[in-house]
């Protein structure tokens, strides 16, 4: 049988992760050095959450394996994060309209977590996480509007981020086996109330920025259980190449 | 040789922030708990923020300066409940920030002074600092740049 607590704290571990790998490629890239200093601080932040949620996964799977097991020893068919979250960084208004999109589902989920889990390390981590979601989120919304507003090419830029990711947005809300098995139970939120809390913190910043971009357009699903855009598999090839390599490796 | 709770907590005050060396882990507000059962100490430390990467450095630390002293048996836990937040921090804690250059956190100010002039008269310059627990600010009097340790 399916182990849905273990699959419903990974798709979110996994979440962190990915999105942690994908913001710590800017690192000695950012367009100035304190938005390089700041992306590399998120990727920490949740690299940190991730590793908590890898630990919990662990022993929740109960097969003596370590976070280190669950990140580095899968295959992109087991990770179960969002699409969204694999997709490149493009340029800086990418990089941010995905971190934008993230940031408002990470901190209404957590807010969630906390106030309807009825599992103790869940709201834990949650309690946690929450205050560095809600300073990430401050940064990346930050960013949106001065983007949005800013000049003709910084706009053009985050509408042709809009463009690209909006499909990508939904995924996150929409969901799971392991999200249905998590609300009925308990120990999970129901999604239906993520996203209309999240919805609203979207919405207000696209209409600020101006942006032509919609919730309620077609969306891209399959990540939750395991299906992946091409990208993933770079990632990994890169995150895991030296446990792989060099298998037990330690520093 | 026996330790007492009060002996070990003094002991402790040796450990520091490795990125902020004049600060110790109880001024800090991460040392949350020491047992003492005869020869068997018990530590329970909380990270700051999760992903801090001086945790596990402090965690060594703690046991190296217990072994140092004659203590054996030294279990560190990390504990993340209740959530670590800057309020815990100690007044003296604060003074040392401030006296060696970082800003402290003060909940109840919007202004963040100037720990080299004392002006009030800064600036965020990013949200984001040097590690995850600060953010970089400048004086506009002084001119100094700064590093305020956020509210959290
Ligand atoms: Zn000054």
């Amino acid at each position: 049988m399916e182990n849905q607590l273990f699959n419903y704290i990974i798709q979110h571990a996994d979440n962190c992760l990915i999105l942690s790998h994908r913001l710590s490629e800017w690192c000695g890239h950012g367009p100035v050095l304190e938005q390089d200093i700041a992306m590399t601080n998120i990727s920490l932040d949740l690299l940190g959450q991730a590793r908590m949620l890898y630990d919990y996964a662990a022993k929740v799977q109960g097969e003596g394996k370590t976070e280190d097991d669950l990140a580095y020893l899968r295959d992109a068919w087991d990770f179960k994060n969002v699409q969204l979250v694999e997709m490149p960084n493009g340029d800086f208004g990418q990089t941010i309209m995905r971190q934008f999109l993230f940031d408002t589902f990470n901190v209404t989920f957590y807010r969630e977590l906390m106030e309807v889990s009825n599992d103790a390390e869940l709201i834990a981590i949650a309690d946690k996480s929450l205050k560095e979601a809600q300073y990430h989120l401050k940064w990346s919304s930050e960013w949106m509007l001065r983007l949005g507003q800013g000049t003709e090419e910084s706009h053009t830029r985050l509408q042709n981020a809009a463009n690209l990711l909006m499909p990508y947005a939904n995924e996150v809300v929409i969901p799971s086996e392991a999200d249905k098995v998590a609300a009925e139970t308990g120990y999970g939120v129901d999604l239906n109330n993520v996203k209309a809390e999240r919805d609203q913190l979207i919405k207000e910043v696209i209409t600020e920025c101006e942006l032509d971009a919609s919730l309620d357009g077609f969306s891209h699903t399959g990540g939750k259980t395991g299906t992946h855009t091409e990208h993933l598999g770079y990632v990994l090839a890169e995150m895991q190449f030296l446990q792989r390599a060099y298998p037990g490796l330690e520093w | 040789m026996e330790f007492n709770k009060l002996e070990i907590e003094n002991l402790l005050e040796q450990v520091t922030d490795p990125e902020i060396p004049v600060i110790s882990i109880r001024d800090l507000g991460i040392l949350r708990d020491v047992k003492v059962d005869n020869n068997q100490v018990e530590v329970d430390i909380t990270p700051t923020y999760t992903g801090c990467p001086a945790m596990s450095v402090i965690k060594q630390d703690i046991s190296q300066v217990l072994n140092d002293a004659g203590v054996e048996n030294v279990a560190v836990n990390l504990v993340i409940k209740p959530a670590w937040t800057t309020d815990w921090m100690t007044e003296d804690g604060k003074r040392k920030l401030r006296e060696y250059g970082i800003a402290p956190p003060d909940p109840s100010s919007k202004v963040v002074p100037c720990p080299r002039c004392g002006s009030e008269h800064t600036e965020l310059v990013s949200l984001f600092g040097s590690t995850a627990c600060k953010s970089l600010y400048k004086c506009l009097d002084c001119k100094e740049p700064f590093d305020h340790f956020k509210c959290h």
